[in-house]
């Protein structure tokens, strides 16, 4: 699945994650995924860009990054999914003295390898990575990545030069790779000493040399975890796929009515099924036509259909940012999105078939899903 | 000779409710606005990392007054704090 979304299990019930530019819902439904309850808003008033479960280690906790405009950026955990949170006595993931960056807020949270429980990782604006190995009661700058003497030259992004992706070798603590827009993907084979940019065959339009070293403006990267060296790639204009975890890409835009987007979503079971939703262009961010089509690949992208029964498919203006689309993990996969418009749609039939979940939502800016294990109360 | 610090609402989560704090300068000495901020990140790290960034500068949409000077009009973080003086911390009118 995608390396992003923190899911468990194939029985139990199902929370979705939703964060917003006023606040979090958890959104949760019984294995039917017909009737849905809404609980919220957690942190009003606060955006929320990163959200996650993590249930390594006998946990069942709730992660969220939680964003004052005035006061600044937190990291926030709850063990009773939202009825309490924590509430650090200081900011707790925050850049060294002496460096000329401050935390702007937190765009990725990943709780780590099932072999490792209690590290997890955190991306964030400006591009650098994080790390905790004590669930989250400290952080590191992961200092490699962040020394990486192409750094100087990345530039920031419509949304801030943030570091937004992270993707992980389950079997290799070594092994990982993030993406930055817009500086490219990045992978170490050092657990995190040395980063390199993997971006052969990756398409900057705009830029005069339009294949550089890096630069890319990359949306997102998953991979599956049963075959991590294969990566599907999201990016500013292009659809690309790696089979030897980036040092080569192709271009699999095969059938799509744009290769521009922002969201891509692993099939949590089969590693040659993935989701995305096509943007117009960068001048106009919205779904081609006005039709609110998913597109999935069953093929690793050689091909591409698109997904419309229950989503509408007339005036439809509708944007779908980079992390608002996820998967759980049941064995008739759910598919979820959110809308910046505020609509939260899902399906629970590997996305065959839609229903409008939640419409009048906060601007949506995150979904990720978990399935727990039912909640006593 | 004290110095009053006014807390805003939405901070008082991380002061232990307290809407004003009061600091003893003949116990802690404090010169600046800065000097006031580091003796208040003793008791209450939270509210000081709220106000300034970990590299120790004002938060673009806060505004820190001393008595009715903004600071940002003054000498920042490095304004002067008499003895008597209120230092308040309020969010500027912005937002999303």
């Amino acid at each position: 699945m995608n390396s992003a979304t923190s899911s468990a299990g194939t029985t139990g019930e199902v929370v979705l994650l939703v964060g917003t530019l006023k606040g979090a819902f958890l959104v949760w439904s019984d294995a039917s995924r017909r009737e849905w309850r809404i609980d919220g808003p957690h942190f009003p008033g606060e955006s929320v860009y990163a959200l996650a479960v993590d249930q390594r280690g006998g946990r069942r906790r709730t992660l969220a990054a939680t964003r004052s405009f005035h006061w600044g950026s937190v990291l926030r955990s709850s063990d009773d999914f939202g009825k309490t949170w924590t509430e650090p006595d200081s900011h707790n993931v925050k850049f060294p003295d002496g460096l000329d960056a401050s935390l702007v807020q937190i765009w990725q949270i990943l709780p780590g390898r099932e072999s490792e429980p209690d590290v997890i990782y955190a991306g964030v604006e400006p591009a650098a990575l994080f790390e905790s190995r004590d669930t989250g009661k400290s952080w590191n700058l992961v200092r490699g990545l962040y020394d990486n003497p192409d750094r100087p030259r990345w530039q920031p992004g419509g949304g801030g030069l943030c570091l937004h992706t992270i993707v992980i070798d389950p079997n290799d603590s070594k092994r990982m790779g993030i993406a930055v827009s817009s500086a490219g993907f990045y992978r170490t084979d050092d657990g995190g000493k040395n980063w390199r940019a993997r971006n052969v065959g990756v398409r900057a339009q705009f830029l005069p040399d339009q294949y550089p070293e890096f630069g890319q403006c990359v949306h997102k990267v998953v991979n599956h975890p049963s075959r991590p060296e294969r990566l599907f790639l999201q990016n500013h204009w292009g659809l690309y796929r790696s089979d030897d975890w980036g040092d080569s890409w192709i271009d699999i835009a095969n059938g799509v009515p744009s290769d521009f987007g922002f969201s891509m979503q692993m099939h949590p079971h089969d590693p040659e099924t993935v989701y995305i939703i096509p943007i117009e262009s960068d001048q106009f961010r919205c779904v081609p036509e006005a039709k609110l089509r998913v597109y999935r690949t069953s093929n690793a992208g050689a091909s591409w259909e698109p997904l419309t029964n229950g989503l509408p498919q007339k005036d439809a203006y509708e944007t779908i940012l980079r992390d608002a689309l996820t998967a759980d993990s049941f064995d008739s996969a759910g598919v979820y999105f959110g809308t910046r418009s505020g609509k939260l749609f899902g399906s629970s039939d590997n996305g065959d078939n839609w229903m409008e979940i939640a419409g009048g939502l906060p601007s949506i800016v995150c979904v990720k899903s978990a399935v727990v294990a039912p909640l006593t109360s | 000779m004290p110095i009053t610090v006014e807390i805003p609402a939405p901070l008082r989560s991380h002061s232990r409710g307290r809407a004003t704090v009061t600091i003893d300068t003949s116990q802690q000495p404090c010169t600046s606005v800065r000097d006031v901020l580091a003796v208040m990140a003793r008791d209450y790290p939270r509210v000081v990392d709220s106000v300034m960034t970990e590299q120790r500068e004002l938060r673009p949409h806060v505004n820190v007054f001393v008595d009715n000077e903004n600071t940002r009009y003054t000498e920042g973080l490095d304004t002067l704090t008499p003895n008597d003086s209120t230092v308040t911390i309020l969010a500027a009118i912005s937002g999303g």
